[in-house]
């Protein structure tokens, strides 16, 4: 690549995102190569077209897109960065398929420090490269102070489903098992325990991880996955919702069998949250067949994102397709879609 | 959790139901009245009724704040809101509850109002001392939990020399709102809506005392128990009631013991008496005009009284002709029997306030209930959702 010959590098030191950094000349093209090919740095992006050329392998091509808008952008095992790679290589992965590239756009507000951009675009590309999915292209534009909230960045996925493969939320039947891979709730909480008004001091911290390993382990353990997702926004409680309305059935889930931090149970407590409706980014629920859900269950257990893994509840018949929780108090209850907003800009 | 996970043991819950189907008389039926939203919470959450026998049944009260607030005060807080000077700071809670012409707090943000959410008074108080140039108004509801703080705030923004809070007073008293049901037609002529004893207030006690309840026990001839918010208080209690009607006594019982004593909060107490004065009447959403059961600002803190910064005028607005809210706050009615319950007052839209919060008879049995009352509904033909 010829070098432009920028006449100072990029003072990412004392600098700022200015307007001119999105206006499509020189500025652009600097920040672009001196911040995100160097960074990003792979052979598709540092072609420096406009789009992406890449080969794929035979199979089901899967393509998803997510957009993320967390405040703050740094918080306790993350920030909004290595969140935006997570999140759309786990909404791939919920397909069963091994995602291959990410395309990203990033919407900068004027004003934001470059150190902080630097900061948030190393995070994205170590998360790219432990994930071993390259970004091949991108976007850069910039509003004025006041329009955005320092940065927006939008992800997109794609990914192939190998042969012999079909994950979908319209195949859970009953008598189905259901697992989740670890505890609930602790992406939420750490968002959480930094918001104006409320901080107060915790532990916890984001369980944000690309999940596209560990569904590998657990396709190769069982190849006939039922469904998968990952329960993030709305948590738990929303998107056993989903699946239940999806396919049709409904879902009895033990609530001791949810696995639960301690911490997380605490901090809800005093915020009047439910766990079961705070966000997670590490996490997914699984249904399979009965027979399958002991070697699924081993198969999430021997994975470093899945040691705290259980089977949580069944699939039942239920023309309402309500979800309905065993309470470890000895009653019975609805566990119902979440309801308004429980905590806004949580990714 | 340590103390809390103690009160939500279901070994003992088991053991405490045992002991209500063991004590309850098979020929007689046990209505109580919990009269806080945060019980009926509790009750529908870890599914209280499920431990309980057949021939004891509870019926929702009306002491979920949220529930109790009328069309015309959430009006006039969306009027105080649009003023271009005024930040309006407000519970979460509120946000929802439907007002007239469709609008809601949430809905006035969105068309521009500045309405900021807060966890307590002494965030609003932050939020004027950071806006000198805007006038914040402290949207104040609530039983007598709630009301402390708000005193605080004032006395806070007063020592501050703040000239740019103020607060919409909306705080409602608990133990005029029991005489109310308890003086209704419906409670009074025998037979209609029987309550044979109270689950009183867990918090509301803390700073009341158990007292204020002990007129009722004797005037009213019905067992009162103080019990806290976690599901064992509520069974507790429950067994409480039942051994004082077997019995024969009308008393005062706390389970809460606690957080309650007799006297309550002096201090507390102390402190509303200060800044606060009874309103001759107010209305409650349900339960219509309830005669000296609210609070207002007293003449020496006339300068933080939103309502006589603005001008704001009292009006009244009445309910969705179809909603029960009125009837169910009074005990009259199950959620389930409303036409609108499930198919056009949901939690996403709620027509009535008992769908609004969490704490509200028809969003707690809409959340975690529902589910007991499908074949039902579906047998009457209704939607079901």
């Amino acid at each position: 690549m010829r070098r432009r010959g920028f006449t100072r590098a990029l003072d990412f030191r004392h600098g700022q995102v200015e307007m001119t950094h999105g206006s499509g000349g020189r500025a652009t093209a600097q920040l672009v190569e001196e911040l995100f090919v160097a960074q990003f740095d792979n052979e598709a992006l540092r072609r420096l077209d406009d789009q992406a050329q890449v080969e794929v392998p035979p199979g089901r091509l899967v393509v998803a897109t997510d957009s993320h808008v967390v405040s703050p952008l740094f918080f306790p095992g993350g920030d909004i960065g290595c969140l935006s790679v997570h999140g759309t290589i786990n909404d791939v992965s919920m397909a069963g398929a091994r995602p291959l590239y990410l395309a990203a756009g990033f919407i900068l507000e004027e004003g934001l420090p470059l150190a902080d951009l630097r900061r948030i675009v190393e995070s994205m590309a170590a998360a790219a490269r432990e994930a071993g999915v390259p970004i091949v292209t991108g976007d850069t534009k910039v509003v004025e102070r006041g329009k955005g909230d320092g940065v927006f960045i939008t992800t997109t996925g794609v990914g192939v489903v190998p042969a012999g493969v079909n994950v979908s939320g319209t195949r859970a039947r009953p008598g189905d098992a259901v697992l989740v891979n670890g505890t609930m709730g602790d992406h939420g909480v750490a968002i959480m325990s930094l918001r104006e008004n409320l901080e107060f001091g915790t532990t916890i911290r984001s369980d944000t991880a690309a999940l596209h390993g560990l569904v590998a382990a657990m396709l190769k353990a069982v190849p006939d996955i039922h469904c998968l997702r990952d329960p993030t926004r709305g948590g738990l409680a929303t998107t056993l919702n989903e699946l239940a309305h999806q396919s049709g059935v409904g879902v009895i889930i033990g609530e001791a069998r949810i696995p639960v931090r301690g911490e997380v149970n605490s901090a809800c407590e005093f915020l009047g949250l439910d766990p079961l409706y705070v966000a997670n980014e590490g996490k997914l629920i699984a249904i399979c067949a009965p027979a399958d859900a002991q070697r699924l269950l081993d198969a999430m257990q021997a994975h470093p994102l899945g040691r705290e893994a259980a089977i949580i509840g069944e699939v039942i018949e239920d023309e309402h397709a309500f979800v309905q929780m065993d309470t470890a108090f000895g009653g019975r209850r609805v566990v119902d879609w979440l309801t308004g907003d429980q905590l806004p800009r949580i990714c | 959790m340590k103390y809390i996970d103690e009160f939500r043991d279901g070994s003992v819950a088991r053991r405490i139901g045992a002991a209500i189907a063991r004590e309850a008389l098979p020929g007689r039926r046990y209505s109580f009245m919990e009269f806080c939203g945060g019980h009926t919470h509790a009750i529908a959450r870890y599914g209280v009724a499920d431990l309980l026998p057949g021939n004891v049944r509870m019926i929702h009260g009306p002491g979920c704040p949220v529930c109790v607030l009328p069309i015309g005060r959430i009006d006039m807080a969306i009027e105080i809101a649009r003023r271009p000077e005024v930040i309006l700071a407000t519970y979460g809670d509120t946000m929802r509850v439907p007002a007239s012409g469709r609008l809601s707090l949430l809905k006035a943000k969105a068309q521009g109002a500045d309405i900021r959410m807060v966890y307590s008074t002494a965030d609003a108080v932050r939020l004027a001392e950071r806006n000198p140039a805007r006038e914040v108004v402290m949207f104040a509801i609530g039983f007598e939990t709630t009301t402390p703080p708000t005193a605080l705030a004032i006395r806070e923004a007063q020592a501050k020399g703040l000239t740019n809070f103020f607060v919409f007073c909306n705080h409602v008293l608990t133990p005029s709102a029991i005489s109310h049901i308890l003086e209704s037609p419906e409670v009074r002529e025998l037979g209609t809506v029987p309550i044979d004893g109270f689950v009183g207030p867990a918090h509301v006690s803390t700073v009341i005392g158990s007292r204020p309840y002990e007129f009722f026990a004797e005037e009213y001839q019905k067992p009162v128990v103080i019990a806290g918010f976690e599901p064992l208080d509520v069974m507790q209690a429950i067994l409480m009631l039942v051994r004082q009607v077997n019995d024969g006594r009308c008393e005062v019982e706390n389970e809460f013991t606690r957080a309650v004593t007799r006297e309550g909060n002096a201090k507390a107490q102390a402190l509303v008496a200060e800044v606060f004065g009874l309103r001759r009447t107010f209305e409650w959403r349900g339960l219509g005009e309830v005669p000296y059961s609210a609070l207002r600002l007293k003449e020496g803190y006339a300068a933080f009284d939103a309502e006589r910064r603005y001008g704001v005028a009292d009006r009244s607005v009445p309910d969705h002709k179809a909603c029960e809210c009125g009837a169910i706050l009074r005990g009259l009615r199950h959620p389930a029997d409303c036409k609108l319950f499930g198919s056009a007052c949901t939690p996403e839209n709620p027509l009535g306030s008992c769908m609004v919060s969490s704490e509200g008879a028809c969003a707690a049995h809409y959340t975690y209930g529902r589910f007991r009352d499908t074949s039902r509904r579906v047998a009457a033909g209704a939607a079901v959702t």
